[in-house]
């Protein structure tokens, strides 16, 4: 019979939410590390989906699924691990939203989604939020990365306003920016002054990974 | 040897009607009228005698039988609506029933583009094997048409059996080859086939090819294909004829007479087969077409092809005979825009007629030039057309009021059990650049072409078509070499 690992890693490779759920609450309930649980389940189920997904046999919604059912899962097993004090080493800590003004969702969440999957601590603000939200939640958790989302022409200077908000604040050395949407271009990305531009949810993993040398 | 169902065919649920039941009745009447008063030339003696035999009036001299309305009618009713055309592994096999279309390789080309070089240069037999390799592993081409090029290195004499071993080697799919154009040759084919299916007996049960032949519009044949076919339906081997009026040249102006003709250039074959074998498989090709008004040249792909291939297969449907007809084979150079455009529309229009074969995908200038580029992207277009074609499901579980009732008010269906069942109903395309800007430009500018460069390398490469077993080969080879001792000159 395969073991909790392996259902837990199958469950979240297969996208199969409430399954990754009962099956984190029964790894605690069986007396496992919870960090095991978590590599030897989560990370392993979503770094099978990743691969499968890099070579063109997964598509978008089969990725998503796994992620959301690694998120699932995480909700049970992170309490855990912090009553024995563990932790996971994430490999960052990000701010995430749309910026005020905009309320398209559906391309941060997956980009949020994404990067919590790749191990990155994510904080979601939600969509049309306020340069001020973005700069203070950046100051509240020590971001590594901030995300910033546009899916407009009109709303695209917020992503500038809040880069020069953060300068007057002292808090741009401490962050790296990334922007994106639908009308952002590189060229953009340069004049707003952002570290860097993520054109889709798989390359925005890829560039926080390499903003934050991982 | 099962590998499991690998074809794709299109079963539309959309049916274009070109035609009211009062023109395919006027145009029927009108070939009646001049396959009895006018007659069709069928230059070979044995067909005449045939002909002669059950009652059709015949001119020795110029080779013309005048053929009356109701033994065309008792033709008509003795051959079959509905037959499969085998397939060496039998999961390929193909149901002629009027609900599917199966999408074929183009052929007889002259030339092909290297896909490693680029270089244009002569076909050979290894193109002829190679291009039958990349269809074999496209799931959407059903069988192999042609072959998709002459295979110019080896003798003339004896090409058509080249030529059919290399299509066998390369693809375990239906070979439908349209240079069986002699008695002889026909006979050779069907020993080569007996090898690979174990006898002649078990070719009639499972034809593994069948032969196509083309018309000498306006009312004629060619003594030589009509002879070979006469072998091929004698051994249950499916046989297949192609008019193709010129409408101004080979047919007049209008597209109804022109419809005319090609009814009478394809029923009086079927005729010749049924009298010497009653129930003998025969289908039609149309490539009924228009020159062009100024340089007098064929004219593959424009509007008129649509209308007539379109007209014409409800005239077949009229006759329950199954119809094969031209589609793709642009007449551009390189496979671009126009390759495009004239591909997606020759697909589209006889797609939605239920065409039941169509010739086919990977050539161009006018299906003289082989591109292995172009078999994936046209495959791409008919995977775009197969889509279409098939409409829209509606029932309980396609509604998904249960998970619109569970995702809500601005929620997303990525996560949900549902969209996991149903994502793979979407298109998903080989090699169309969906890619984001940045990606492509990184990549270094991709393209369709450029995608369909490498993943017809990676096929070449990897696929491994259903193998033959080495003595079934070997046999195969002789068969060859005896050809060549039998009918090469001065060996």
């Amino acid at each position: 019979m395969a073991d909790v690992f392996e259902l837990l890693s199958k469950a979240v490779f297969e996208g199969e939410i409430e399954d990754a759920e009962d099956l984190a609450k029964k790894a605690l309930s069986e007396g496992l590390d919870p960090l095991s649980v978590i590599e030897k389940g989560c990370v392993d189920g979503i770094e099978k989906a990743g691969d499968l997904f890099a070579k063109g046999e997964y598509f978008l919604p089969e990725l998503v699924a796994a992620a959301e059912a690694m998120k699932a899962a995480m909700a049970i097993l992170e309490p855990a691990l912090s009553e024995q004090k563990g932790e996971r080493k994430s490999l960052g800590r990000v701010v995430l939203g749309t910026v005020h003004g905009d309320i398209h969702d559906i391309g941060k969440s997956i980009v949020g989604s994404m990067l919590s999957a790749a191990g990155f601590s994510v904080y979601d603000l939600g969509v049309d939020v306020s340069n001020e939200t973005f700069v203070n939640k950046v100051r509240e958790v020590s971001a590594d990365i901030l995300g910033l989302s546009a899916l407009l022409t009109t709303t695209m200077p917020r992503q500038q306003e809040i880069i020069e908000m953060l300068r007057a604040q002292g808090l741009r050395d401490k962050v790296k920016v990334i922007v994106g949407g639908a009308p952002v271009t590189q060229e953009w990305a340069d004049k707003c002054g952002a570290d860097a531009f993520a054109e889709d949810a798989i390359r925005a993993v890829q560039v926080a990974k390499s903003l934050t040398g991982n | 040897m099962s590998t499991g169902r690998r074809i794709r065919p299109i079963k539309p649920k959309m049916r274009l009607q070109f035609l009211t039941p009062d023109g395919i009745r006027m145009i029927h009447e009108a070939a009646l009228d001049v396959m009895e008063s006018v007659g069709v030339r069928f230059p070979s003696h044995k067909a005449l005698d045939i002909l002669e035999g059950a009652g059709a009036k015949v001119d020795r001299e110029k080779m013309i039988a005048k053929l009356p309305a109701d033994l065309v009618m008792k033709a008509i009713a003795s051959a079959p609506s509905v037959y499969t055309l085998a397939a060496r592994n039998p999961d390929d096999d193909l149901l002629l029933d009027g609900e599917h279309c199966y999408l074929s390789t183009d052929g007889c080309g002259i030339e092909t583009y290297d896909l490693y070089t680029g270089e244009k240069r002569t076909s050979t037999k290894q193109d002829v094997h190679d291009s039958a390799k990349l269809a074999d592993a496209m799931d959407n081409i059903a069988f192999i048409w042609g072959p998709m090029v002459s295979a110019q290195d080896v003798p003339a004499e004896t090409r058509p059996l080249h030529e059919l071993e290399a299509c066998f080697i390369g693809s375990s799919k239906h070979i439908q080859p349209e240079t069986i154009i002699s008695e002889d040759i026909a006979r050779r084919c069907i020993e080569m086939a007996s090898i690979l299916v174990g006898g002649k007996e078990n070719l009639r049960k499972r034809p593994i090819f069948s032969v196509m032949q083309c018309a000498m519009d306006p009312l004629g044949h060619d003594g030589g294909s009509l002879e070979a076919s006469l072998v091929a339906a004698e051994h249950g081997i499916p046989t297949g004829f192609m008019p193709m009026p010129m409408s101004c040249a080979t047919a007049p102006a209008t597209l109804a007479g022109n419809l005319v003709l090609t009814t009478t250039d394809s029923l009086s074959a079927l005729v010749l087969m049924q009298i010497a074998h009653p129930g003998a498989p025969v289908f039609f090709a149309a490539a009924p077409t228009a020159i062009d008004l100024r340089t007098g040249g064929y004219t593959g792909g424009g509007p008129e092809d649509f209308l007539l291939g379109g007209a014409f297969n409800q005239i077949c449907d009229f006759y329950g005979i199954p119809l094969s007809m031209g589609a793709m084979a642009t007449g551009a150079k390189m496979p671009d825009w126009q390759a495009g455009v004239d591909n997606s529309f020759s697909t589209i229009a006889p797609v939605l007629t239920c065409t039941d074969m169509l010739t086919g995908a990977g050539m161009l200038n006018g299906s003289k030039i082989l591109s292995f580029q172009q078999i994936i992207m046209d495959c791409e277009i008919y995977g775009i057309a197969k889509m279409f074609a098939e409409g829209i499901q509606v029932d309980e579980e396609t509604l998904a009021i249960d998970t619109i009732k569970k995702v809500g008010v601005g929620g997303n269906f990525l996560a949900e059990k549902h969209t996991r069942r149903h994502l793979k109903d979407l298109w998903r395309p080989m090699v169309y650049d969906r890619t984001p800007y940045n990606v492509w430009e990184a990549g270094g500018r991709k393209g369709a072409f450029e995608n369909a460069t490498e993943l017809a390398r990676r096929i070449m490469e990897t696929h491994e078509p259903l193998p033959i077993p080495e003595d079934q080969r070997k046999e195969l080879r002789e068969c060859i070499k005896k050809a060549e001792a039998e009918l090469i000159k001065g060996r």
